[in-house]
């Protein structure tokens, strides 16, 4: 199945990218997909403990499921105001 | 944002539609944001803001200018969140927060709120409760081109169900 991943500010700029679509496994939790980015982009590694995570826009945590279509967005430490 | 060709530069053309929550690459206008609070309120008597500026230093560097990036369906549901956290701390309190994002140069309004209620002190509270939040939670960055080089700024972990830091925002609000 696939997900389209967001990436946000210096996630962003260490991936390259703002939006990916990958192809996850059945039965993928966020951090799935969140370990198969690592693999392709060792750089983001970092923020393994410091990310928080969006699935369909909605806050979500590393351990939910994702399914197909879902949109899932990794965002590293906010800096609004 | 709707807004009107011919008169790019006014913001919130349509004030009327202006809603309580925004995430805008427009100019801000606080007074606007005020005139939405008001109306959205039955009872006030008075009304705290707050204005988020870009400042010329930080941490020691000379800052150029910022640039504002937003997950912007979620900053906006955020905020949202934000307002029903004050409306259950604060029952009488009603609150509007508008951000801009884009490039903001030295001196300009990153962000605006506005707490009315019918008295000052639950107004004030409020609105310092809120921008504590919206720095806690709220999925908005900036990058600092400061002379030299650029950064992005990273301040806090976003989660929104962590009541330590809720907690932490309450405090400082209500000391």
């Amino acid at each position: 199945m696939h997900v389209t991943i967001l990436l946000f500010a210096r996630l962003h700029d260490l991936a390259g990218a703002e939006k990916l679509v990958r192809d996850i496994p059945q039965n993928a939790t966020v951090k799935t997909v969140w370990q198969q980015l690592v693999t392709e982009h060792p750089a983001i590694a970092e923020y393994e403990t410091s990310v928080s995570v969006a699935v369909n826009a909605n806050y979500s945590r590393m351990h939910a499921e994702v399914h197909d279509g879902d949109e899932v967005a990794f965002l590293p430490p906010v800096s609004g105001g | 944002m709707m807004m009107s060709k011919s008169d790019e530069s006014a913001p919130y053309t349509e004030p009327v539609d202006a809603p309580l929550v925004l995430i805008t690459r427009e100019p801000l206008s606080l007074d606007e944001l005020i005139s939405q609070v008001s109306a959205s309120i039955g009872n006030y008597g008075a009304i705290a803001s707050f204005s988020g500026i870009v400042r010329n230093v930080n941490l020691g560097r000379t800052v150029l200018f910022l640039e504002y990036e937003a997950y912007e369906s979620l900053a906006e549901q955020t905020f949202q969140r934000i307002r029903n956290e004050v409306h259950t701390a604060w029952p009488k309190v009603e609150i509007g927060i508008h951000h801009r994002i884009g490039r903001l140069e030295l001196g300009e309004t990153s962000v605006v709120i506005a707490a009315a209620s019918p008295h000052r002190a639950d107004a004030f509270t409020a609105c310092r409760y809120t921008i504590e939040r919206v720095k806690q939670i709220a999925p908005i960055w900036k990058r600092e081109h400061f002379e030299g080089g650029h950064i992005w700024l990273e301040n806090a972990t976003a989660d929104p169900d962590d009541e330590e830091a809720r907690s932490s925002a309450y405090r400082i609000a209500c000391t």
